[in-house]
């Protein structure tokens, strides 16, 4: 594997960065709010 | 159309979606730590140097953009036709997912532009119905908060969308129909390098995988809230 861009860098890093935060960070989310919900509906059921 | 039926009612969808989701969580991982490695194995293009490996974040992102709003449309379209809830659920649930996808291509598409082209923007053919598609999404989002009426809003929404569709053929064929800086179609066409195309297929479908893993679950979570929401309906 070869990391070196060179002076490219300073465009491809940002976009790779920008990608990984982004596609992280949406999933992270939409997992949380199925969590929230599942526990809200369990804790409705028990009721 | 029954077998769609038959697998479109939410607790069908849930244990269909439960059984598949491990299978595509996992594909997606798979598909995107190959395509990464292959991605950063390549050498350097021989006109774009190592900017090459922009087109692995790039082109996915576009294409699952675009595939997204097929997807609402495709579910906007069942909405209309059939009434069916599950078909609104899902297209609303696709958008903020495309819109996302849109967003990050029109942002690595920037950051490819500076380097090659010398700007980060220009008013051509390509990236602005691009970024139509990006406002379209910001439209039909809107619409479904601005009306109260659930059942109003799903029709307003569903009919933007399909009006929308429009944009997608004018995506897909700007480049070949106005003359603009964006190079014009290589995978189909067969004129990309083997070295090159084998990450960038890995990538797009590592993409297509999350973006339809995510979608799942949050269909799945909006079916789960409004299985608590007529819960507490029915205990007030």
């Amino acid at each position: 594997m070869n990391f070196d861009m060179g002076s490219y860098g300073a465009y491809i890093w940002p976009a790779y960065g920008i990608s990984a935060v982004a596609l992280i960070g949406v999933t992270l989310w939409s997992i949380a709010a199925w969590r929230r919900a599942k526990t809200k509906l369990s804790r409705l059921e028990k009721k | 159309m029954n077998w769609l039926f038959r697998y479109a009612n939410p607790h069908e969808f849930m244990r269909l979606s439960g059984a598949v989701l491990p299978f595509t969580a996992i594909g997606t991982a798979l598909c995107l730590l190959a395509g990464l490695y292959l991605g950063f194995s390549v050498p350097p293009d021989y006109q774009q140097g190592s900017t090459v490996t922009m087109l692995f974040v790039h082109v996915p992102a576009d294409v699952v953009a675009e595939i997204a709003y097929g997807a609402i449309a495709v579910c906007s379209l069942l909405s209309l036709v059939w009434r069916h809830p599950l078909a609104d659920i899902a297209a609303r649930a696709a958008a903020p997912l495309g819109a996302l996808y849109t967003a990050l291509g029109l942002i690595t598409g920037a950051l490819w532009g500076k380097p090659m082209w010398g700007t980060y923007w220009v008013w051509d053919a390509r990236l602005t119905s691009f970024l139509l598609l990006l406002f379209i999404y910001a439209g039909y989002m809107a619409l479904w908060n601005a009306i109260e009426d659930e059942t109003r809003a799903a029709r307003a929404a569903a009919i933007l969308a399909l009006v929308g569709v429009v944009n997608i053929p004018i995506i897909k064929f700007s480049v070949d129909w106005w003359s603009t800086l964006h190079q014009g179609e290589s995978i189909m066409s067969g004129k990309i390098a083997p070295v090159y195309l084998w990450p960038l297929l890995l990538m797009m479908l590592g993409y297509v995988l999350m973006f339809a893993s995510l979608w799942m679950v949050r269909v799945r979570t909006v079916i789960l809230e409004r299985r608590a929401r007529s819960l507490m309906q029915a205990g007030a």
